[in-house]
């Protein structure tokens, strides 16, 4: 059985996901920003699958535990499908779509590569925190590939306001998870407190997403520069 | 080794890109000119924004009903302006005067973002009430 404070973060994550899906839907960005849709409906489905194993199997059942590690797993590289339309709306005026989309197997394959040979030599690992380091390795990659687009963006002067809120927004989730996952790996004995932390940071990317399509209009620009040098 | 290597990374790419995304809420709002009224409630004399306003335009903005979901960006760059303050007070310690200055600039643009939000929320609320007054 869930305790209140549990149940009342669950419904919160699940209604700030709904309502950045109405945003999104609202600020015609459906087609646009496929992916974003996809990884807000994978998160919803996640949410859903985690609150029935909650009800069943309760918070301290293995049952629980593999799951939540293992689809924000698998959340965190249906981010990456978000990360490479982010990183093609941002190359689109060089038309460099093929090679972002080369790019974009590669980095899944490789990712699927050393997630499968993690996995074949750690099964005698699995009820420890194998799965800790998986998601912590993952958020990393992450971290490494949006510092490289926002250092891209920065050297293309791009101006879509839009493009710039998202990716700065997914910069501060990645590395937000990325470095939770360390300080989790390193003291795991607080399960306490990493119970309420990750669904309270998972409100982040709706939250922003939200705001970004409900606040700034589709044609608005903003200068890099005014983001990045010091004001005056 | 490596988780803390990755602790430590993180946390610093965290740092600049929470910084760049409140900067890029801010620059949304140095287009704004605020209104007369706003500025004589806000008591700006000046033409520039002071750090230690800030509180004071918090407190007027909690007063004043939402409009239509800018409380995220009035949380942001609140949480930037703590940031600020506690970077402004560990650089005056170590006498760093360019830091300071421009750490101060950048208090007084948290403080002109929260100003247009206030004025925002007023502008929202008259048109509320004007439209009641209406019916």
């Amino acid at each position: 059985m869930l305790d209140p404070v549990t149940y009342g973060i669950w419904l919160a994550v699940v209604l700030t996901e709904v309502i950045s899906l109405v945003c999104m839907i609202r600020g015609r960005a459906f087609l646009q920003h496929f992916t974003l849709v996809l990884y807000l409906c994978s998160c919803l489905a996640s949410e859903l699958g985690a609150h029935a194993i909650l009800r069943n199997s309760g918070y301290n059942s293995d049952a629980y535990y593999y799951f939540f590690f293992y689809s924000k797993s698998l959340l965190t590289i249906s981010l990456y499908f978000v990360l490479m339309n982010l990183y093609s709306h941002v190359f689109s005026d060089m038309g460099a779509g093929k090679y972002i989309r080369a790019g974009a197997a590669l980095i899944l394959a490789g990712t699927a590569g050393i997630s499968y040979y993690m996995v074949a030599t750690s099964s005698n690992r699995l009820v420890t925190h194998f799965a800790v380091e998986l998601g912590q390795n993952l958020y990393f990659v992450g971290v490494i590939l949006t510092y490289l687009l926002w250092f891209a963006m920065s050297k293309l002067q791009e101006n879509r306001a839009r493009v710039t809120q998202l990716v700065l927004s997914m910069g501060v989730y990645v590395s937000l998870s990325a470095g939770s996952y360390a300080i989790n790996n390193l003291y795991p004995n607080h399960d306490g407190f990493w119970k309420y932390y990750f669904p309270i940071t998972s409100m982040w990317l709706p939250v922003s997403w939200a705001y970004t399509f409900l606040k700034v209009p589709a044609g608005t620009r903003l200068a890099t520069a005014k983001v990045l040098a010091p004001a005056r | 080794m490596m988780p803390l290597m990755i602790f430590v990374i993180s946390l610093l790419t965290l740092l600049q890109f929470f910084v760049s995304y409140t900067r890029s809420l801010i620059a949304e709002s140095r287009e704004h000119e605020l209104s007369d009224q706003t500025r004589e409630i806000c008591g700006f004399t000046a033409t520039t924004a002071r750090g230690d306003q800030f509180p004071r335009l918090l407190q007027l903005i909690e007063l004043c009903p939402e409009n239509g979901g800018d409380g995220f960006k009035v949380r942001a760059v609140a949480l930037y302006f703590s940031l600020l303050s506690l970077a402004l007070g560990v650089f005056r310690w170590l006498m760093v005067p360019s830091a300071t200055g421009w750490i101060e600039l950048e208090l007084g643009c948290c403080t002109y973002a929260a100003a247009v939000a206030l004025d925002r929320r007023i502008a929202y609320n008259r048109t509320i009430m004007a439209q009641q007054a209406g019916h």
